[in-house]
């Protein structure tokens, strides 16, 4: 039953919280680092012999432990190393450990773990990328591609996002009520952040960050593990499976986007749209809504539906007109704009979004959606316009494209630009 | 006779296998699924979705918990599978079983995978 592919998955799902409770022995990352990385060599040449531990965790956290002691005496040099044996045979204390590995104990290790993360001085990039090193244990080269940049510049960005986490003082303590609730909040979002740098615009790039949404979604239920109580929780878990499950019908043989209501529902992925609507249905059942079950309820509405003309736009736009209330942003009122054209027609979302003009002016989505709306009220000098404006705020190749042949086809009808 | 065989491991774990991991281990029970199969001897094959998406209903109190059930002095006695448009209208139908039959639990637990399998039939 020790074959390296239950090994592999058994340090993987056990890295966060061992890493956690680590941390909190040594209060100190680079320490806990390293000795659940000693922790895990010495797994792979002890398990394949011995058998696998009844709880992986617990054995890779209390070797963990004596490793990082050793080293701290190491660099003390008070003391040579203790023999081998003193911590080859676990048996005997794996038992007790994990009981006092109780289920509150180690779910503070793992928020703080994932909060300190989330250094407010750090750039979002930089806490996707300590985040997925130090929790998800992702390889900087893993990391380093999926950004774009060389291992040796993603090294040293992690190395300078790591010592300034380090000096943030995150309090040991279990937090209380009101700070357990504003951590989680902030470990959502970046967990929400995670998925969004793995919900790539272009085809090439989906290949090198389908990781970072797929870890984005296992950190989401281990929160819930931890929290199976928290409606947003299960909003966040809900949105991102709902959006990931659509993956394989984003992009089409030529690497060209397709639109929500053009993609083939075939390929969309059944079992994660099944897992998303169970969570935002326990979600919609505590009667506290937020913004992740409110966009979760809005991505469900779409995988509701069968055909794109099946969609219930007016239920979509009453969600957005809620989410408008909770987080007003124009983003989320151009987005909305979409549900009223179809309700309402193109006039009235024209309306809708004529007044984010100077807000949204660098915002690509903004003159493609308003070039669209005056397509379809025939306006289209004006949308010829806005399609340019469009294109030359394009974030990628596909975005450009795809505006691209708006603009052919105007072409073809002798529209040119002015 | 018919048998059921009920699967446990650790969740954890399983749900941490990579896509080509988690794919490969589907493609070695599935040899064993064919077998079994041309054997005439399978049935409905079902993966249920993790834990995270379980809720419980308990009937004496009508107390909806979320998460899966938890409790280790009942045993397993049974169970459902019913074709429902949401959460809300599976409970119902588990809180009318819960008026027919009181006591204990029932935990609801979306399925990802259903193989329907052949036409069974007690002996």
């Amino acid at each position: 039953m020790t074959d390296p592919a239950w090994i592999d998955a058994a340090l993987t799902s056990a890295r966060p919280q061992a890493v956690s409770a680590l941390l909190r022995y040594f209060r100190d990352l680079d320490l806990a680092e390293e000795a659940f990385q000693d922790a895990c060599l010495r797994a792979l040449k002890s398990w394949p012999e011995k058998g696998p531990p009844r709880d992986p965790a617990a054995w890779l956290i209390m070797v963990g432990r004596n490793s990082g002691i050793d080293s701290v005496r190491k660099r003390a040099r008070q003391q040579a190393l203790p023999p081998e044996e003193a911590i080859s045979d676990l048996d005997d204390v794996e038992a007790p450990l994990a009981e006092r590995l109780d289920g509150s104990d180690y779910r503070d290790d793992i928020l703080r773990l994932l909060f300190i993360c989330c250094h407010p001085d750090l750039p979002a990039v930089q806490q996707v990328a300590v985040a997925l090193r130090i929790v998800s244990g992702l390889s900087v080269k893993q990391i380093a591609r999926a950004f774009l940049v060389s291992e040796a510049a993603m090294e040293q960005r992690i190395t300078r996002a790591k010592a300034k986490i380090g000096q943030a003082n995150v309090p040991f303590e279990a937090p209380g009520f009101d700070e357990r609730a504003e951590r989680l909040a902030t470990v959502a979002a970046v967990i929400y952040l995670i998925f969004n740098e793995g919900y790539s615009s272009t085809a090439a790039e989906a290949d090198a960050r389908a990781p970072f949404a797929e870890e984005a979604i296992r950190l989401a239920r281990l929160l819930l593990r931890l929290f199976p109580t928290e409606p947003e929780i299960m909003g966040l878990a809900a949105l991102m499976l709902l959006q990931h499950s659509r993956a394989a019908a984003r992009f089409d043989e030529n690497g060209e986007i397709v639109l929500l209501e053009d993609q083939d529902r075939g390929l969309w992925n059944r079992s994660m749209i099944t897992e998303g609507l169970a969570l935002i249905d326990k979600a919609l059942r505590h009667r506290a809504p937020g913004p992740y079950q409110i966009q979760a309820a809005i991505a469900a509405m779409h995988a509701r539906a069968a055909t794109a003309a099946d969609t219930d736009w007016n239920a979509i736009d009453r969600l957005y007109e809620a989410l408008q209330r909770m987080t007003p942003s124009p983003v989320v009122t151009l987005n909305r704009s979409v549900a009223i054209s179809k309700t309402e027609g193109p006039e009235a979302a024209l309306a809708m979004i004529e007044p984010l003009a100077d807000q949204l002016a660098g915002y690509f989505y903004f003159h493609g959606a308003r070039g669209s709306y005056l397509l379809q009220l025939g306006r289209k000098g004006e949308a010829r316009i806005a399609f340019d404006r469009a294109i030359a705020l394009a974030n990628s190749a596909p975005e450009a494209a795809h505006i691209r042949q708006h603009l052919d086809r105007l072409q073809a009808e002798g529209v040119y630009s002015a | 006779m018919l048998y059921a065989i009920l699967c446990y491991n650790d969740e954890a774990i399983t749900s941490a296998w990579t896509k080509e991991e988690d794919d490969a281990v589907m493609a070695k029970l599935q040899v064993v699924h064919d077998k079994a199969r041309k054997n005439g001897q399978l049935g409905p094959a079902i993966r249920l979705l993790p834990t995270t998406s379980a809720t419980t209903l308990r009937k004496a109190q009508d107390l909806v918990i979320d998460g899966p059930y938890a409790e280790t002095k009942e045993q397993l006695l049974g169970f459902y599978i019913v074709d429902v448009q949401s959460l809300d209208e599976a409970l119902q139908i588990a809180r009318d079983l819960g008026k027919a039959n009181p006591g204990g639990a029932y935990e609801l637990r979306p399925i990802s995978i259903y193989q329907p399998g052949k036409e069974l039939q007690l002996t």
